[in-house]
């Protein structure tokens, strides 16, 4: 019989909260955490919009050799990791006598690459980069400070797959725990929200510029959406063999029943019905389940004209006929990026828990390719007992994930 | 700057931001034995200096000193020969 996979731990730091609580009342409230910031006009973005996260203060949680190593999607990373192994019961102790792993999602980190160009250009003495700036720059940023942190003993591996990075590092955390490779791989994502990170993704008018009302800036679905808003934070899952979680005695969330991956083969920016569907049907194949058994679906959709067109094309092809709920949290997020596709699980997660789905707020007017599609945008009591959750990214990058109730 | 306020420097960033017992900071003490100063500690203690005093010192020359005393007259002997 094949190995199953569970989640039995969360956590979460975002921009609608810094913790599972905050972030549950924000969902349910429908809250947006999108605002402006300054900098991002004064360097010269088309768009000031941005997820407002605040950074966390790390001095007394972690001594000066981890925070000096620690970039700023990293400080995130650690607070979402930390509380996440809270919510599983897990600490040190645990860690050093038992094997975990860890495959997280980032694909940046920008702000420390171009402070030490800055330092450099500066100084032309680059030990003056001082000791963490190596450690702060590298795309493994977050697995390399984060095993080293936690003292993990496994699989030790960044994923970076442009927007759905934190999706597929669940579902490869899921494949080594099924194959019998590890018993238990702290997976997630995370996004730096600096305004040095995000100016080559403004510069391709990527960003929506309704900036004199940045609450209603981001609207998935919408007829009138005109770009993405940009957000980052960090959402971590604690994935784990079903009968290694049982014997542990652990409060066991949900279970990751499928895994559906695929690429496009196409353009580099313009995504598709047809690679998004493959990854859907994929993730339903291997959870053995058929469109009309998901509840909800955690769409993907950023509020860009073409992303948000080509997947309701998609959810149009699969889910249609079976009326399913569909809402993109990125109403109220913005675009979480390289953490999306993890935090978006903790989202749905919390609503499986609560009994409720989030609404895809500013969803106001469908167009011709979400008139026909389910699309909540207040907020719903509803059981959830199987949803699905989308990830695309630049290259034609899909992920899905079927996660049930157990 | 007299050798006074340079200990006084000195110990106030190791104490503050390389986190080190102030029980322990003492003329005699090794830096590497006694402080636990490491050898990336070493490329930020070069980077402090240069903030701290506006003394450009080499990652090698930081490695050469042994203990605190040692580090205090190096400092002095470097701002005292400029």
């Amino acid at each position: 019989m094949s190995r199953r996979v569970v989640i039995t731990g969360m956590g979460i730091y975002s921009c609608l909260g810094k913790n599972l609580d905050e972030v549950r009342q924000s969902l349910y409230e429908g809250k947006s955490g999108i605002g402006i910031d300054p900098l991002r006009s004064e360097y010269g973005y088309r768009s000031p919009l941005t997820g407002i996260v605040e950074r966390p203060q790390l001095k007394g949680l972690l001594d000066r050799r981890a925070r000096i190593c620690l970039a700023e999607e990293g400080e995130y990373a650690y607070m979402a990791t930390a509380e996440a192994l809270r919510n599983a019961g897990i600490d040190l102790d645990y860690l050093a006598a038992n094997e975990a792993g860890i495959l997280y999602g980032n694909d940046s980190s920008a702000k420390a690459v171009i402070d030490s160009h800055e330092t450099t250009l500066r100084t032309k003495d680059t030990t003056l980069l001082g000791s963490g700036a190596i450690f702060q720059s590298m795309n493994s940023t977050v697995t390399m400070n984060l095993a080293t942190i936690f003292k993990l003993r496994g699989v030790n591996i960044t994923v970076s797959a442009a927007c759905a990075s934190g999706s597929h590092a669940i579902g490869l955390g899921a494949m080594f725990i099924r194959q019998g490779l590890q018993e238990m791989v702290i997976c997630g994502g995370c996004q730096e929200t600096n305004y040095l990170s995000m100016s080559s993704f403004d510069g391709i008018s990527a960003f929506s510029t309704r900036i004199d009302e940045p609450t209603k800036a981001s609207r998935p679905f919408d007829r009138d959406r005109d770009g993405l808003v940009p957000s980052g934070g960090a959402a971590t899952v604690i994935l784990e063999e079903y009968e290694h979680a049982v014997k542990r005695g652990a409060h066991i969330i949900c279970e990751v029943a499928g895994y559906g991956f695929s690429s496009n083969g196409a353009n580099i920016s313009q995504p598709s019905d047809h690679g998004s569907a493959t990854a859907m049907m994929r993730a339903m194949q291997e959870a053995g389940v058929a469109a009309r058994n998901i509840d909800y679906i955690n769409a993907h959709a950023t509020s860009t004209q073409q992303g948000d067109a080509f997947e309701a094309l998609a959810l149009s092809q699969l889910f249609a006929d079976s009326h399913t709920p569909i809402s993109s949290t990125k109403g109220m997020t913005g675009h979480e990026c390289w953490m999306a596709g993890a935090s978006e699980i903790v989202y749905s997660n919390l609503m499986m828990l609560n009994d409720f789905i989030a609404p895809n707020i500013n969803f106001e007017n469908p167009d011709e390719y979400s008139k026909n599609l389910n699309i909540i945008n207040k907020t719903t009591e509803k059981k959830i007992n199987i949803y699905l959750s989308n990830s695309f990214g630049f290259g034609g990058t899909n992920s899905a994930l079927v996660i049930k109730k157990i | 700057m007299t050798r006074e306020d340079i200990i006084k420097t000195i110990n106030t960033f190791l104490i503050e931001e390389l986190e080190i017992d102030e029980n322990l900071i003492q003329e005699d003490a090794l830096l590497k034995e006694k402080l636990g100063i490491d050898s990336l500690d070493f490329v930020d203690i070069v980077v402090i200096v240069d903030r701290e005093f506006g003394i450009r010192i080499k990652n090698e020359e930081m490695k050469e000193i042994k203990t605190l005393g040692q580090f205090y007259n190096f400092i002095d002997n470097k701002l005292n020969n400029q």
